[in-house]
């Protein structure tokens, strides 16, 4: 059935898109733009930020400030313009640090904005600012407080879908029950490229060049915190030095910034630093997982509970639903889940790298893991046993699902029948040596979106849609789709984005631009050619002339008569012979009905082999090996190097990444990449994977998933299951540093 | 950054002269005095920039030890054939520090005055580092505390203007002290040398003055005694990631050996105090003894003797002393030409 319908694959661009302008220094990132502003009037902005974890500014001494050398406007709570902004609209638009009260939330908010002539002189006037406080007492830590736990104030009562089934009579009947807290951390985005904006006026209009997921959502946030039309918002961002979730809400530096273009009369430029991206710009909640499993002796789930709570800014709810896998990536007689927040004094939470699926998965699958070794079954045989041939949260099928693939296809190249079941047994000199396997996971999405196409001369082709390139791919795949419509070469077609006066796209977050904006070209390209088939058979001197619409098809860059290929016409000739006018066409594209009756999900598994030191107990991940259905793969090098990507992110959630929070006055104390641990080239060793490239053409007629996030998923949790497997010791609170295996029971 | 005066020196007198302005600071590699006048930590009021100073060699001593100038980068002295061969102690320790960019910058002389990492000194914003503001008491005390010292530091409680409990970050300086280095400074009253023991001083009451070096000194060289550990060295360092990233803990382990028996030991450890952590009594108990995992426990008992711990390092402590066994179980084995390269850290 598939072969009948399967899309034809577009054909694939060797390189990225714009690889070349970025080893050549040409791309532009958001903060190098010299233009079209007046240049020589460019003001740089230094934000100033709290240094007390809750309570009022009770003044703000400039005087010596507003005498340092190139000062221009220093902006405080005690002078800036009022903002007729809207209630916030949490996540679409956050509660925000704009100066227009004295309130300190957290560690590390901004309070105030210097503006001068040199970056150097805004940072060293705003030393020379001295901020008195009022201090309340500061809750900085939620893990013993397990009593504050409440459901987020969205719904505000507990959500619905939580339970299914009967747990209590489900573990009541099971032979073999484990049950554990499992602890993720705070975790920072830490994109390469730090968040940017370069704002200026033109009268009521407002330009941005800014670091964003999301130019349509910046455009729409900015309208309406400063009260201005959206249409007199335009918002650029060709390329994104990563973004991580980071750069997917507009945080409080991007109207800060227009404020301050907006005080001073000129262009600002705001660069936060490396330490001004812990907090400011969210982060991911430590989560803390109570999970309960219970199995007949074969091995079948019958229950499975899975209560979480998580810290949330006392400024804005947030909700990391890591009991998100709990609910259906096993099949299960039972469920229940819980997710709770604690209000702590520090920076908001918001969506990052897999949210959800990423810790959800590092917990369940050692919770899986620790059942199968209780059940003395295989941990893969285990997964396949509970295998969920439908959606079970929502009892409907999948759009397509090939995870028992996945599962043969990366046992067998990864060797797992050379797995020992007892842990410590495998030695190589001083090192202990362990297997471990997980499960991948993360939902396809989609939103509508819309591109425009044109036909050029020469042959050429132009694909425009107001998405966003994170280093994904973006450009690429528009290109590549664009090309398929009329059967050019993807070389040929000229691709823009990231500038808000394109057809609108969604943010580039929760792994669905390609999902969501190919479908939309791939409908332009349908327009196109129907209207190119028209100027032919209305052109005289066409060999089509006089044809009827349907008669003629378009690939090759050439149009046919179907009933008689010879009879043709290039589309270079036909765009030349009409005065070399581009012809240009609109499309659009939005998820279909079948969202509401099926379920689309990509899958993958996941195999590791570590080497753990006896003695320093410090871990190398040797090998990785992943196999994922995510649909189409749109593009061999792009796709395969975010799957790579995203492990070498899971590698850093298992082993590196933790922001720690001092339990006084709630700063991030390695507020830094020196002390903000992300894995190193000696930290990663090979990582093969593959994907099974089964189109999927009931989520979006393209066949293809999303892909940037999941390999993020499972990878934590299959080194983490590895290094049981070599040492005998679980460790359920990640980051797994040496001084936790030391501290665990078990061999080394 | 506040503004500074900046002079190139291009003679030791010169810079020495130049040194002697109040509130001056000698410039070499910059990785980390400069990341601190970023950070607002140091403000010299005159830079003095001694790149240009003839202090680059690394040559034989006649007494049959080595003399490293100061401004010898650290990757050319990991890789200098006579530190690899003689000293292969102090090349591990270098190449297991920081990463290839910055140890190309990095030199001698200034790793040796290399700051701690304590995140309650590099922030200014915490109220409280008695290194960066006097009197000013000790966040790290009661704050997160899993890098700092277990051994040598003051904890008179986190208010009191004495209380340190920082560690110093170096690898280089651990093996340096394990054998036996001395320093060459030169000021206005002259040459003096400072043997390595001496020149990094625990907190004590004064956490903000670190070493013996006086303000208008300059450090023209180490040298190292004639090399004994040669061909039984061994230099193992835990840490969170398998490159860049400071010490847990270090130690740096050194036998003269004759046949199973060990005739003499230098033993050093890091991560875990003020300075490198030297304690000859350890260095004594191995002598005259035949290896055993009993004779290295024992120095490594000896080597954390009085050790005390914090809510989020007392892991230190028993990290500490199994790396003191295997780093003298490997030194023992003898000398392995892939350690201290990437190749050769451990799992």
């Amino acid at each position: 059935m598939m072969a009948d319908t399967a899309p034809t694959p577009a054909k694939q661009l060797d390189h990225r898109y714009e690889g070349i302008a970025k080893v050549t220094g040409k791309a532009k990132y958001a903060a190098e733009f010299s233009q079209p502003f007046p240049k020589a009037n460019l003001a740089y902005a230094y934000i100033v930020q709290s240094t007390i974890p809750n309570g009022t500014i009770a003044s703000v001494d400039r005087y010596a400030a507003d005498l340092a050398p190139g000062v221009i406007a220093i902006l405080t709570p005690f002078n800036a313009p009022k903002l007729a902004q809207g209630p916030p609209q949490p996540p679409a638009r956050r509660n925000l640090s704009l100066l227009q009260d004295k309130d300190v939330h957290y560690n590390g908010q901004p309070i105030a904005v210097v503006v001068a002539k040199s970056l150097n002189e805004a940072k060293a006037a705003a030393r020379l600012l001295t901020i008195k406080y009022v201090t309340k007492p500061a809750q900085v830590s939620f893990r013993e407080r397990p009593g504050d736990a409440r459901w987020p104030k969205n719904p505000g009562k507990e959500p619905a879908g939580n339970h299914r089934g009967d747990v209590q009579a489900g573990f009541a009947k099971s032979a073999v029950v484990i049950e554990q807290t499992y602890v993720t951390p705070i975790q920072h985005h830490n994109p390469m490229e730090p968040h940017a904006t370069i704002a200026w006026w033109e009268g009521e209009k407002l330009n941005v060049y800014d670091a964003t997921q999301y130019i349509s959502g910046v455009k729409m946030s900015l309208a309406k915190t400063l009260d201005i039309p959206v249409d007199y918002v335009r918002v650029i961002n060709p390329v994104v030095g990563g973004g991580f979730g980071s750069k997917g809400s507009m945080w409080s530096h991007v109207p800060l910034c227009a404020m301050a273009a907006k005080a001073t009369g000129r262009p600002v430029k705001l660069v936060l630093e490396r330490e001004q991206m812990f907090g400011p710009v969210g982060g991911r909640p430590s989560t803390v997982n109570k999970i309960k499993l219970g199995a007949s002796a074969d091995g079948k789930l019958l229950a499975m509970q899975h209560d979480v709570i998580m810290n949330a800014s006392a400024m804005e709810d947030f909700t990391e639903h890591s009991a998100g896998p709990t609910k259906n990536l096993y099949m299960s007689e039972s469920n229940s889940v819980t997710e709770k927040v604690v209000e702590v004094n520090l920076g908001v939470s918001t969506f990052m790298r897999a949210p959800g699926e990423a810790p959800g998965t590092a917990a369940l699958e050692i919770a899986m893991d620790e059942l199968a070794e209780k059940l003395k079954m295989d941990p893969v045989q285990f997964r396949l046993v509970n295998y969920a041939e439908n959606d079970p949260s929502h009892d409907r099928p999948w759009t397509d699902k090939h995870l028992r693939e996945c599962y043969s296809q990366a046992a067998e190249r990864f060797g797992w029948s050379k797995r020992s079941a007892t842990p410590g047994s495998v030695t190589e000199g001083n090192a202990l040596i362990g297997y471990g396997m997980a499960t991948a996971t993360y939902p396809a999405n989609r939103s509508a979106a819309q591109a425009v196409v044109r036909m050029l001369p020469g042959g050429r082709m132009f694909v425009g849609s107001g998405t966003q390139d994170l280093g994904t791919g973006t450009y690429t795949i528009m290109a590549q789709q664009a090309a398929s419509g009329l059967g050019i070469d993807p070389s040929l077609v000229e691709v823009k984005l990231g500038d808000s006066t394109l057809p609108k796209a969604p943010v580039s977050g929760g792994s669905q631009s390609s999902a969501s904006v190919l479908p939309a070209i791939q409908d332009a390209t349908t327009q196109l050619k129907l209207k190119l088939a028209d100027l032919a058979i209305a052109d005289i001197a066409s060999p089509l002339h006089g044809l009827k619409t349907l008669d003629i098809e378009i690939k090759e860059g050439k149009l046919f008569n179907k009933n008689n290929p010879s009879q043709a016409d290039s589309l270079a000739d036909l765009i030349a012979r009409n005065g070399n006018k581009p012809v240009e066409a609109m499309g659009s594209a939005e998820p279909s009905e079948s969202k509401d009756s099926m379920t689309s999900t990509s899958w993958g598994a996941v195999f590791a082999e570590v080497a753990v030191d006896k003695d320093t107990h410090m871990v190398k991940v040797r090998r990785v090996v992943g196999t994922y259905d995510i649909g189409t793969l749109l593009n061999k090098k792009t796709g395969l190097n975010q799957l790579v990507g995203g492990i070498v992110w899971s590698i850093s959630f298992a082993l590196h990444e933790e922001a720690h929070i001092d339990p006084v006055y709630g700063r991030v104390v390695n507020e830094s990449l020196a002390e903000y641990h992300v894995p190193v080239n000696a930290d990663i060793g090979a990582i093969d994977v593959t994907v099974l490239n089964i189109p999927d053409i009931k989520f979006n007629p393209i066949g293809s998933r999303g892909i940037g996030e999941i390999g993020i998923t499972g990878a934590a949790a299959a080194v983490a299951n590895a290094i049981y497997n070599a040492t005998g010791k679980r460790v359920r609170e990640y980051p797994i540093t040496p001084d936790k295996i030391m501290a665990a029971r078990g061999l080394a | 950054m506040k503004s500074f005066n900046y002079e190139r020196a291009s003679a030791p007198e010169g810079a020495i002269h130049a040194g002697a302005a109040k509130g001056a600071k000698f410039l070499a590699g910059g990785t980390n005095l400069v990341d601190l006048m970023k950070y607002g930590i140091e403000s010299p009021s005159t830079l003095v920039d001694i790149n240009h100073l003839e202090l680059k060699q690394v040559v034989a001593n006649p007494d049959g030890g080595v003399i490293i100038d100061a401004l010898v980068r650290n990757s050319d002295l990991a890789d200098h054939p006579l530190i690899k061969t003689q000293y292969p102690l102090l090349s591990q320790a270098l190449l297991s520090g920081a990463s290839p960019q910055l140890r190309n910058m990095a030199t001698t002389g200034g790793n040796l005055m290399q700051r701690t990492r304590c995140y309650y000194f590099t922030d200014v914003n915490f109220p409280a580092c008695n290194k960066r503001a006097p009197g000013s008491g000790c966040a790290a005390i009661k704050g997160y505390n899993r890098i700092h010292a277990v051994l040598g530091q003051t904890d008179k409680g986190s208010t009191s203007g004495e209380s340190c409990i920082a560690t110093n970050p170096s690898d280089m300086n651990v093996a340096m002290a394990a054998l036996g280095a001395k320093i060459e400074v030169e000021g206005p009253k002259g040459k003096r040398t400072i043997s390595f023991a001496d020149f990094h001083k625990l907190p004590g009451a004064t956490p903000w003055i670190e070493t013996a070096l006086r303000p208008d000194e300059l450090i023209i060289a180490v040298t190292l005694p004639p090399a004994k550990f040669a061909k039984n060295a061994y230099y193992l360092k835990a840490r969170d990631r398998n490159s860049y990233a400071f010490a847990l803990i270090s130690v740096a382990a050194g036998l003269e050996m004759d046949g199973d028996t060990i005739k003499s030991a230098g033993l050093a450890l890091g991560g875990v105090a003020h300075k490198p952590w030297r304690n000859l009594e350890a260095e004594k108990a191995l002598a005259g003894k035949a290896t055993s995992p009993e004779v290295f426990r024992r120095a490594a008992e000896i080597m954390l003797r009085d050790a005390k711990g914090y809510e989020h390092n007392t892991f230190k402590i028993e990290m500490a002393k199994q790396g003191v066994v295997r780093a003298l179980t490997l030194a023992s084995l003898g000398t392995s030409e892939t350690q201290g390269t990437s190749e050769g850290t451990q799992a």
